[in-house]
């Protein structure tokens, strides 16, 4: 062994490399104060094992990164573990940077002769940001797509070579494939590349000038090794041990849905170490300045600052003036980030969006892991053609103007209006007079928006059908919030015929029909049996079943265990049973309902609700034939239906 | 630092003591902190060699696109693709080529198949009818009609497939690919 090492010593000068590695002289004592550069250290190494052994795995193009990256997290083994790994060390190195510049500028360690050192630390940290940018486009998630397309559009902000600047680093005019493979060079390659060699300079240079310490007098003088290595070593365990805690609590990084350009995405936000600047540029007074002025002058200027401590350092006062600034500095970013979160937290459209992703990431996991898998288009076209997750989009562009589905949206927001603050406030003339103009000021804080359709979270559902039937005014009770046009204290005309129409009546004139007697209940719940199974819906009963038989009979005869219907639902209503060609009743007074509540009805309906064998004349719902696609209308119907896996 | 051991301003008395648990302490933990991601990520990248194959459905054999008639006993070996669906990490591709076999009818109700794939190292095999056997264009592995080896380039004679007859004129066929280079036939995937 000995022989060995004085063999490669003696070619190599290795013994004396080691020893200048390792014996370093550390005046008053190994501290741990002074961990925070080698904790550094470690979390890149993590990142660099984590992210070579990622690299083996990851396939950056639109239609294989998300892809690939949900086969790492799901199917290979141990793949959330290495994954996470690299996603929480990430977070752990701005941490631990913010830490070890605050513990430079503190103790003074910025001053001569270390200025040099100083601003290669600086450039480093701008690196690490930049590390941490592009590794978040990587997954094409959406989460990530859209959080980056606000730093390609900042990017493409900078004065004179903005729209330049951001083409390159996109790859082209939009997002596309040589977005992600230009993305991944830069993380993968140009970016750790120039940040190794960073580090050797930023060692090096450190190595030169020793450790800054504050009183060397505070005990014996020691070496690197094995003291500091000790309490360095310990300070890693510390950092691992949080990293792979949150990685095993959280199951390794989150993966959202998969980017799509044509769905918004309301819950993007960058990564939390950048939310502060988010926070920034969502002032007014700060978008009054132009956005270069948010995005790229200001920070620029407080790096400015920061690259001034050694020159401001040399005035009496300058190491003081340094504190205080790096502390402001740190407690306005703090104070920001709080402020964004604490906004988020409140704003309900923001939760409810973060649920909505949320639940598309849970489903698209569903869809890939069908037997089929994942077509080569991408996995997006598995979401886009999903009733589950576009039935509640569609709801909500489509319907939730006038309707609920049990009390939202469809996608569980719920309707709010903002009205506008109107004022008159005088205004500069382009002659220069004063004028009193009328302009909006402000927004009232929101209210919720009173539905003026029935709430059809329970739609074609037996429940539904029920309620129909024994109790149609409450049913449709919204009905009444469309106020007459001349006379807004009155319902409108076209609400009246619904609610005091024939139905209305006859389920109220009805009413007691239903509880004079326990055997008429089991009737009732034969005819909705009847109906809901001719809706033919997944999980009613067969046509042929016996419940519904004993409803049809009720449903043509109106004869009940007890007592009688004044008038039948054929005497209004048409129907064709399902496999029979004739038609029960006659088309023309009431909807038919002809598998109602089912596919077909719900499709025929909606496409013209105006038809004569629904609504007629009485109509007033817009024919959602004309406003939708095919393909809309099929997902639309097909979710509220619950035709889905 | 409460445990003794590790307070690092102890006396000189203690120094020899301080200094070896020092040491050692200080070489564990570095060498943990760095085997754990490292453990981590080789685990990651052993994961096609711990991946167990996915039961196929059924008994794996697959109907040929040529019927028992549409061959000639004792003629010539006829070249099949074989399209099935193939699975690749999140990808399934839908009836794909994933190989071809000769397939030569030995009998009324005998046929008999060979994996094109030559044994030697995975070159495609051809036949040549003029010479009636089959050729490797890559080292010259040479094959008689029967599959037999006829030279001593390949390791094996060429790999015979499974085949059953069914519903009389339906040729059946298990697919599979062997390890090149050995002497005996051992499956792959
Ligand atoms: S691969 Fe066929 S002869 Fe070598």
């Amino acid at each position: 062994m000995n022989a060995l090492i004085n063999w490669l010593d003696n070619r190599t000068g290795l013994k004396k490399l080691m020893h200048e590695a390792l014996y370093e002289n550390i005046p008053g004592g190994a501290r741990w104060r002074y961990v925070w550069g080698s904790t550094l250290m470690f979390t890149f190494t993590i990142q660099v094992i984590t992210g070579l052994f990622l690299w083996t795995a990851y396939s950056p193009s639109t239609t294989t990164a998300w892809e690939s990256v949900y086969y790492i997290q799901h199917h290979m083994q141990y793949g959330w573990l290495v994954r996470g790994l690299h996603h929480f060390s990430a977070s752990a190195m701005t941490v631990l940077l913010a830490l070890h510049l605050m513990q430079v500028v503190i103790d003074g360690a910025y001053k001569a002769p270390r200025e040099i050192n100083f601003w290669l630390g600086l450039i480093l940290m701008q690196i690490v940001l930049g590390l941490s940018l592009t590794g978040y486009l990587l997954p094409w998630d959406q989460k990530g797509y859209y959080a980056t397309q606000v730093s390609t559009e900042i990017m493409g902000a900078t004065p004179v070579v903005g729209p330049q600047l951001q083409q390159l680093a996109q790859g082209g005019p939009q997002y596309g494939h040589h977005t992600l493979t230009r993305f991944f060079a830069m993380h993968a390659g140009v970016l750790p590349g120039t940040l190794i060699a960073f580090i050797v300079l930023h060692i090096a240079v450190f190595r030169r000038h020793g450790i800054t310490v504050p009183d060397p007098d505070r005990a014996p003088a020691t070496t690197f090794w094995p003291d500091q290595v000790l309490k360095d070593g310990i300070a890693c365990l510390a950092v691992l041990g949080t990293v792979l805690t949150l990685t095993i609590w959280h199951h390794g990084a989150e993966l959202a849905a998969p980017a799509d350009p044509s769905e918004a995405y309301s819950a993007a936000r960058p990564e939390w170490y950048f939310l502060f600047l988010f926070q920034f540029l969502r002032f007014e007074w700060v978008e009054h300045q132009g956005l270069a002025f948010g995005a790229i002058y200001l920070p620029g200027a407080l790096m400015a600052i920061l690259a001034a401590m050694p020159i401001i350092g040399r005035w009496k006062v300058g190491h003081a003036f340094n504190v205080v600034f790096l502390f402001v500095m740190m407690v306005g970013i703090i104070g920001l980030t709080g402020l964004a979160l604490k906004n988020d937290a409140a704003d309900p459209d923001f939760t409810a969006a973060v649920r909505q992703a949320h639940d598309d990431s849970v489903r698209i996991e569903e869809l890939a892991e069908r037997p089929e898998g994942i077509p080569l288009e991408g996995a997006v076209s598995l979401l886009r053609a999903d009733p589950k997750a576009q039935g509640p989009r569609l709801f909500a562009r489509n319907c939730a103007p006038c309707h609920r589905y049990d009390g939202h949206d469809g996608t569980g927001r719920k309707v709010t209006r903002k009205d506008a603050i109107v004022a008159e406030v005088l205004e500069k003339q382009a002659d220069g007079t004063k004028k009193k103009v009328k302009k909006i000021v402000g927004y009232k804080p929101p209210v919720e928006e009173l539905a003026t359709a029935s709430d059809l979270g329970k739609f074609g559902s037996p429940d539904w059908i029920k309620a129909v039937i024994t109790d149609f005014k409450k049913t449709f009770a919204a009905l009444e919030n469309v106020k007459d046009k001349d006379d807004k204290s009155k319902i409108a005309e076209s609400s009246k015929h619904f609610l005091e129409g024939e139905m209305a009546g006859w389920s109220s004139s009805h009413a007691n029909h239903w509880r004079a007697d326990a055997k008429n209940e089991h009737a009732l719940d034969d005819l909705v049996a009847f109906l809901y199974s001719q809706g033919q819906r997944r999980g009613a009963p067969g046509v042929s079943d016996e419940a519904p038989k004993r409803g049809r009979q009720i449903f043509e005869t109106g004869i009940l265990p007890v007592g009688k219907f004044e008038s039948n639902c054929i005497d209004c209503h048409s129907l064709q049973p399902i496999g029979e060609d004739k038609l029960l009743g006659e088309v023309g007074a009431g909807p038919t309902l002809t598998s109602y509540g089912g596919d077909r009805w719900l499709r025929e309906f909606l496409s013209n609700p105006g038809h004569e064998k629904f609504y007629g004349s009485n109509n007033t719902m817009p024919a959602f034939g004309e406003r939708l696609t095919e393909k809309e209308l099929d997902l639309l119907v097909r979710w509220m239906v619950g035709d889905y896996e | 630092m409460s445990q003794p051991h590790l307070d690092l301003h102890e006396s000189p008395s203690s120094e020899p003591r301080r200094g070896f648990m020092t040491h050692i302490l200080a070489a564990g933990i570095g060498l943990l902190v760095g085997a754990i991601p490292a453990c981590a990520g080789l685990a990651f990248f052993l994961d096609p060699l711990m991946r167990k194959k996915k039961g196929a459905s059924g008994d794996g054999f697959i109907k040929m696109p040529v019927a028992l008639e549409a061959l000639e006993i004792g003629g010539e070996p006829q070249l099949v693709k074989i399209i099935m669906d193939k699975v690749d990490a999140w990808n399934t591709y839908l009836k794909q080529p994933v190989g071809a076999v000769y397939l030569r009818r030995t009998d009324k109700d005998k046929v008999a198949a060979f994996n094109s794939r030559c044994p030697h190292l995975g070159c495609a095999v051809d036949y040549k009818p003029a010479e009636k056997h089959y050729f490797c264009p890559c080292h010259t592995s040479t094959f008689d009609v029967d599959g037999v080896l006829q030279n001593d380039i390949p390791p094996r004679g060429l790999d015979t497939l499974d085949v059953q007859i069914r519903n009389g004129s339906e040729v059946w066929l298990k697919f599979q690919n062997f390890r090149a280079t050995t002497p005996e036939k051992i499956p792959v995937g």
